[in-house]
């Protein structure tokens, strides 16, 4: 191999930080990167993952916090404008809970749904970019890959929880702060989300593009959102659409932030099995298609 | 003991080892297109090796199928003895790979990029800290390390990138056009700290390239890939003198056809496909760009390969702007 060229260069951007790599203590330092890291394995491997996905989540939000405070305005909207217009009216019967108390839950897990479900465009953005690709390079097996994705979306999620809740409460909204409620809540956000992240990187290893995934996005969002219990009660429903609101986990979500938080009558441990199978059938799906995002 | 030292130890005992890298009859399609036809390599520890050939030669194609992105039978690729289709774990294990996009996370700081990294290797909590900063520092981003990858220019995202394939210590870095769209100075700092950091750890280095001039710079064994398949492999010196004696022998043919055969001592060669006169080397001594000419009979302005995509028109206008900048 030839010598490193001694002609002297001009200096750059893209040079070393004295135009040259330094030479001193670089040994020393090298020797740190010869010893290969001893591998994890099993659950403690995939719980790294998550851990390591979740941490980049966070540490994205933690530089640019445009996106929480833009995904803040349309649940806000729905709630003063929606909710408080319909509380008014009285026209959805919710027995003895004010309508717009009703609505709250309903309001944090459809902007949850609607982070998570567009989290798929994230992913075909990785893969265009690349580091997709160097992600599926390292030791870290597809389904553990996803897994992490998908708590990462959870945890975006849940910090718009937050921020839902905060404007739920200044709308006068009255939640319980019970601790163990709240962190019954967090679980049920995450795998909630949980899954519709692993339906929309289902949904990106079909399409495998940004466009077609945005199109598809639109038109799922709105009929889960409406065939759902988050607006007014199953029982208004049409029978058709009741069987269709039984189907779709973002009403077992609703269901179990509405006991959380407001303590109305819900299936806690059915909404629970619904959303945890629903998390592990979607992880399931998203891995097996992401092996066409690697192509 | 010096890092020179502990290089060596972590080196595999040479010859004797398993090979860095083993291909055999390489295949891989997509649909109908024989993107990789027939390949075969053995890269040798310890050693840089080049993959040259035009755009659409199936080297990115080839690299995809030694990661593991994309699966193969068993038996035809092996990592240092590791079987790329049935553990797939342990090669990825041993490998770091810069693809051929500039792919940092725009989002993060280029510390936090190589930090993901490292927790994806598994890389203990006690020693993360001073891993990342110690692969920062060898590609000289010490000082950038806390600002935002997206505020990176060209050449240093790609030397983000090589933090990012270090920081496990993998045994083979696998650089797939690791300086395309590099401005030359750029380019010069990016072999710099590969240069650097091989000669520091011992690693292996397989690099895939269409600037000839980098591979006849920096490695020390390149194969000339065309069409899926590999035309000729040998040093850099070994090629050009195997096609100055072709050239040699071509004009004694009429004399005695089986003067062209490459002698035994040259480099290994597998169908050349082009004519050595017309289009064989100038009256000066060859380059490599003559070596894949006479073997793949496509010339620089890639008439021929265009067929399949693949030219060197990218070459030269790289050249062009090189000598313009000087």
């Amino acid at each position: 191999m030839s010598a490193v060229p001694a002609a002297p260069r001009p200096a750059s951007a893209d040079r070393g930080p004295a135009g040259t790599v330094p030479a001193d203590s670089a040994s020393d330092r090298a020797s740190l990167l010869l010893v290969p890291p001893q591998p994890r394995r099993g659950w403690r491997m995939v719980v790294n993952r998550m851990l390591a996905m979740c941490l980049v989540e966070l540490q994205k939000l933690r530089h640019d916090r445009t996106e929480l405070y833009t995904r803040a305005v349309q649940p806000a909207l729905w709630l003063l404008i929606f909710g408080e217009t319909f509380t008014r009216l009285r026209a959805i019967p919710t027995g003895d809970v004010p309508y717009l108390d009703y609505l709250a839950p309903g309001i944090i897990a459809q902007s949850a749904m609607f982070i998570a479900i567009f989290y798929g465009i994230m992913i075909i953005w990785e893969r265009d970019s690349g580091v997709l690709t160097k992600l599926l390079v390292t030791p870290t097996p597809r389904s553990a890959l996803v897994t992490g994705k998908a708590f990462a979306a959870g945890v975006k999620a849940l910090i718009q929880a937050v921020v839902v809740l905060l404007i739920a409460a200044a709308l006068g909204v009255s939640l319980s702060w019970n601790p163990l409620d709240l962190a019954g809540v967090a679980v049920v956000v995450v795998l909630g989300s949980a899954f519709f992240s692993c339906l929309s990187v289902s949904i990106a290893g079909i399409v495998l593009t940004r466009d077609r995934l945005m199109g598809i996005g639109q038109a799922i969002t709105m009929p889960l959102f409406f065939a759902s219990n988050a607006l007014y009660p199953v029982a208004l429903m049409p029978g058709w659409l009741q069987a269709v609101s039984k189907g779709n986990p973002l009403s077992y979500e609703v269901d179990a932030l509405r006991g959380l938080l407001l303590g109305t009558p819900a299936h806690l441990g059915l909404d629970l099995a619904v959303l945890v199978f629903a998390a592990l059938a979607g992880i399931g799906a998203a891995s097996a298609l992401m092996g066409r995002l690697a192509r | 003991m010096t890092a020179t030292g502990q290089a060596q130890r972590h080196r595999p005992p040479g010859t004797t080892g398993p090979g860095a890298l083993r291909c055999t009859g390489l295949r891989y399609s997509f649909g109908s297109t024989r993107a990789v036809d027939g390949v075969d390599l053995d890269v040798r520890p310890g050693e840089v090796f080049g993959l040259l050939g035009p755009n659409g030669a199936g080297k990115t194609t080839a690299i995809r199928v030694i990661t593991t992105l994309l699966p193969v039978p068993a038996g035809m690729v092996e990592v240092f003895g590791h079987d790329c289709a049935r553990e797939r774990m342990a090669v990825r294990r041993l490998l770091g790979y810069v693809p051929q996009q500039l792919s940092a996370d725009s989002g993060l700081t280029g510390r936090e990029n190589v930090a993901l990294f490292a927790r994806v290797f598994d890389i203990p909590r006690r020693e993360r800290a001073d891993r990342v900063d110690a692969v920062l520092a060898a590609v000289g981003l010490t000082e950038s390390a806390d600002r935002l990858a997206g505020t990176y220019s060209g050449g240093m995202v790609r030397r983000l990138e090589l933090a990012q394939a270090l920081v496990s210590a993998p045994r083979l870095l696998i650089l797939d056009e690791p300086t395309i769209g590099l401005d030359p100075i750029a380019r010069t700092s990016v072999w710099e700290h590969i240069t650097r950091v091989r000669v520091a750890t011992g690693m292996t280095v397989l690099v895939t390239t269409h600037y000839m001039d980098e591979a006849e710079q920096y490695c020390d064994r390149v194969a000339l890939m065309h069409r899926g398949r590999i035309r000729a492999v040998g040093t850099p010196e070994e090629l050009r003198t195997g096609l100055g004696r072709a050239a040699l022998a071509a004009g004694q043919t009429a004399a005695d056809p089986s003067a062209a055969e490459p002698s035994a001592t040259g480099p290994t060669v597998t169908e050349p496909t082009g004519p050595a006169g017309p289009t064989g080397p100038t009256a000066t001594a060859p380059t490599l760009e003559d070596v894949f000419r006479h073997y793949a009979g496509s010339g620089l302005d890639g008439r021929e390969s265009t067929e399949d995509g693949g030219d060197f028109s990218d070459v030269r206008r790289t050249r062009r702007t090189a000598s313009r900048v000087g």
